[in-house]
């Protein structure tokens, strides 16, 4: 799998991603670093926890996180997300945060895939 | 750029909240910065506390946990931090009002998610070079009008001295002038508005105020210090010295038009006029006379009464302030006669406190740096000397607060400073000059541990200054460990110069005698306080060890029948009787030999000898059998050993005493013997294990002491 073709799994804009940073390197790195990142098991943990802004702390920096590296799709639901939890609980957030979680899921399985074919 | 990189990398401080965040743009930024990281507001705010200006460029997100991006901009405003750090805001928020609000907080550029890499790393080099010129220059302009400053004050200083000492003043003449002049301008400058006083303007003339004399350089010696009172004649020529002064600022070839150039001018003509229009050179009445000029003159009068001049011996401050009011010494604007009157009582005391040399400096400091800071691009100076204000007032409090001893040593001059609680703690002034040589010093501390610690700071280096030592102090009679921990200074000189240290010193008298109660519980015995197995062995074989040559011998004493009296009297009274015999022992020996409990009823003797082996141990045999305790009688049995038999192993020699022993168990008890090769093969009457009661031993024991 390629990187290009893992943008396009992960529903990413491979093109913006590539023109902003300095090489495919480059972003590679980051890509694989989004495993490790926290925020979306600290959004799930808030959200049971009913700590809305928490939350919205952690889905602004999902959303930060999917600007920088153009991952389109997830960027677009955890936005979504971010702005319903902006004044704290709203009724559509459950829904949305269903959301971000198929994405995030898709998004990762995408990656997961391209980690094991570049370490293979 | 390149110049910038290679000196030293500039540093930038990354706040965002996500960890892969920062790392992106450290990557974007590359190797040429230093980076700081923080997670969240509080985080940066407490980076921006520690660095200062050391920070060149901020990257700052908004959203972020503990404290928003708008609230360390916020902080930043209130702090003027913002002035000398710019602050690019990068993040996933676009919406205008947050640019908009971000702009007004000063807020340098906003750059927002997602950013292109070439961008971010274009806007950081451009802003963070705008902001080294400007820093700069901002440098470079604040020290030189520091250095203008210092210069003609210098100058001031030394043609008014000149002045001074042709009129056979004291050369604190002009220092008192200066500091009146400040103190009533501020008083005035409290009082009223209607003379619109700046606080350049009190700083100007109190400088000015310096050279109020200074055309008196042309009044010929012998009228200028006449000792009696001047003729009629006379006295119209010491008059010119006003005219003469303002003439002299008038031709100056260039500066007449400075203003502190004018200010003395006016000051140098004026200051002996009269509110009433009956003063000299022009007659000028009330407020036609320049404010400077009245303040001075009152500054002069004030001045000239309380000090002895050739003519005349000094009054009282409260005389000449009577004189002054009764107007005795002139006329004077009425609201400066109420200043002086209100100022009345402290006037004396601020005086002799503000007169000293270092005083007038300061507050010429003060005005200068309170001057800057008036001025918005001055702000960088005027806040490195809030930041130097604000540390020695935190130092200050914290060394009052402190619950110990803190002090400062110079080596020349040889100086102690301490802080107060620490000076009373010691008995000590705050600054002792020589202490090394000072008997209440001495009384503290002895010679020995104050060479020792003097050698040990000359022993440090620039890069391992720090030394630790703990040292017994005499207070109040009272002997008292603690722990002195010294930093020594060095210069940066090459090769560096010892030039003294900064240290405190803490009480560590209680957990020290905790911590030696801990060592004695390790190396003793509970029960009888003598010691225990594992210490006495290891003292023994240091003994030894220390003299190979001596004549050594160890006992293994066993308190008989100690079983039937636990069976019949109780382990209590059995203990009793085991701390009864450890009595014995001790008093049965001199104080260089050792005893120790080595097991249940097992006691062990070590001791050096000389002439004569055997009476010793008869000795000590016999004032130990025979006694009773509560009606127990005391009986024991003892295996001794020596070196000259055995040699110097310490395992070779405790084996044999116990060899020794069992024989004395077999044949009886309540006796002692000597160990010599005929007992190699016998077995042990004590166990190895110590305290533990060894099986053999047992069974033997409880076969014959139930009969």
């Amino acid at each position: 799998m390629t990187l290009r073709e893992c943008y396009a799994a992960l529903g990413g804009d491979f093109e913006a991603v590539t023109s902003r940073f300095p090489n495919e390197k480059f972003v590679q790195k980051y890509l694989l670093k989004f495993l490790s990142d926290g925020s979306y098991d600290l959004l799930i943990r808030s959200m049971e926890e009913q700590n809305y802004a928490e939350a919205f702390r952690a889905a602004h920096t999902i959303k930060g996180v999917c600007q920088s590296l153009d991952f389109t799709t997830l960027c677009a639901s955890s936005s979504q997300l971010n702005e319903a939890l902006r004044h704290g609980f709203t009724p559509e957030a459950p829904a949305l945060l269903e959301k971000v979680t198929e994405d995030y899921q898709h998004t990762v399985e995408a990656i997961r895939a391209f980690q094991e074919s570049v370490e293979v | 750029m390149d110049s910038i990189k290679t000196e030293h990398r500039q540093k930038i401080l990354i706040a965002d909240d996500s960890e892969m965040n920062r790392s992106i743009l450290a990557d974007m930024l590359g190797e040429e910065y230093e980076i700081l990281e923080a997670e969240d507001g509080v985080k940066a705010v407490e980076a921006l506390q520690k660095y200062g200006t050391a920070i060149d460029l901020v990257l700052l997100d908004i959203v972020m946990p503990e404290m928003d991006g708008f609230e360390v901009l916020t902080l930043m405003n209130k702090k003027n931090w913002i002035e000398d750090i710019p602050v690019i805001m990068i993040s996933a928020e676009s919406a205008p009002t947050h640019v908009e609000r971000a702009y007004n907080l000063g807020a340098t550029d906003f750059i927002s998610r997602p950013f292109n890499g070439l961008v971010v790393h274009r806007r950081v080099v451009n802003t963070t070079l705008l902001y080294a010129k400007q820093k700069k220059l901002v440098g470079l302009v604040a020290e030189q009008i520091y250095e203008k400053e210092q210069q003609s004050k210098l100058m001031i200083d030394i043609l008014s001295h000149i002045v001074e000492f042709r009129n056979g003043e004291s050369g604190q003449h002009v220092l008192h002038i200066r500091t009146l002049t400040e103190l009533f301008l501020r008083h005035l400058s409290l009082k009223t508005d209607r003379y619109q006083l700046s606080r350049a303007d009190m700083a100007l003339i109190s400088t000015a105020s310096a050279l109020h004399d200074i055309g008196k350089i042309s009044i010929p010696g012998e009228v200028l210090n006449k000792p009696g009172r001047l003729t009629n004649e006379e006295f119209e020529i010491m008059k010119t010295h006003t005219v003469v002064g303002s003439q002299m600022m008038d031709n100056l070839p260039i500066h007449n038009d400075e203003p502190l150039v004018k200010v003395a001018r006016a000051i140098c003509r004026w200051h002996h006029e009269r509110y009433d229009g009956r003063g000299y050179p022009d007659g000028l009445k009330g407020d036609d006379i320049p404010i400077a000029a009245q303040i001075v003159a009152l500054a002069d009068v004030y001045d000239a009464l309380t000090s002895e001049r050739v003519y005349k011996k000094a009054f009282s401050h409260e005389t000449a302030v009577q004189m002054i009011m009764d107007g005795q010494c002139g006329a004077f604007n009425p609201l400066l006669l109420e200043c002086l009157a209100e100022m009345a009582d402290r006037l004396a005391g601020e005086l002799s406190s503000h007169a000293s040399r270092e005083g007038a400096s300061r507050l010429e400091m003060r005005s200068v740096a309170e001057e800057m800071h008036r001025h918005e691009e001055l702000s960088a100076s005027e806040r490195t000397l809030q930041l130097l204000e604000h540390e020695r007032m935190k130092y200050s409090f914290f060394a009052a607060m402190s619950q110990e001893i803190q002090f400062e040593f110079t080596q020349v001059p040889p100086m102690i400073t301490i802080n107060t609680w620490g000076a009373n703690k010691l008995g000590l002034k705050e600054t002792v000059i020589d202490p090394l040589n000072n008997e209440r010093v001495a009384a503290l501390l002895s010679p020995e541990e104050i060479t020792e610690l003097s050698k040990a700071l000359h022993n440090t280096t620039p890069a391992h200054p720090v030394v630790s030592f703990d040292a017994l102090l005499h207070l109040d009679g009272e002997e008292r460990w603690y722990q002195i921990v010294a930093r020594a200074t060095w210069t940066s000189d090459e090769p560096p110069q010892y030039t003294g240290a900064i240290g405190k010193a803490i009480d560590i008298h209680e957990s020290r005698m905790k911590l030696d109660a801990l060592e004695r519980m390790a190396s003793h015995d509970p029960l009888t306080g003598l010691y225990n197995h594992a210490s006495a062995k290891q003292q023994i074989i240091g003994r030894m060890d220390e003299r190979p040559g001596g004549r050594f011998a160890l006992a293994i004493v066993d308190l008989d029948y100690f079983k039937s009296a636990n069976d019949s009297y109780g382990h209590i009274f059995g203990d009793r009787v085991l701390k009864f015999l450890a009595a014995k022992l001790c008093e049965s020996i001199r104080e260089v030999d050792i005893a120790a409990r080595v097991g249940g009823d097992e006691f062990l003797l070590f001791l050096e000898y000389h002439g004569e082996f055997e009476p010793i141990i008869s000795r000590i045999f016999n004032a130990i059998s025979g006694c009773s305790y509560e009606g127990f009688p005391i009986s024991i049995s003892m295996g001794v050993a020596r070196t000259e038999v055995v040699g110097t192993g310490y395992e070779t020699l405790f084996h044999a005493a116990d060899q020794a022993l069992y024989t004395v168990k077999r044949s009886g008890r309540g006796q002692y013997r000597f160990y010599d090769d005929t007992m190699h093969q016998m077995l042990s009457a004590i166990s190895p294990i110590d305290g533990g009661v060894p099986a053999e031993k047992g069974i033997h024991e409880e076969s014959e002491d139930t009969k």
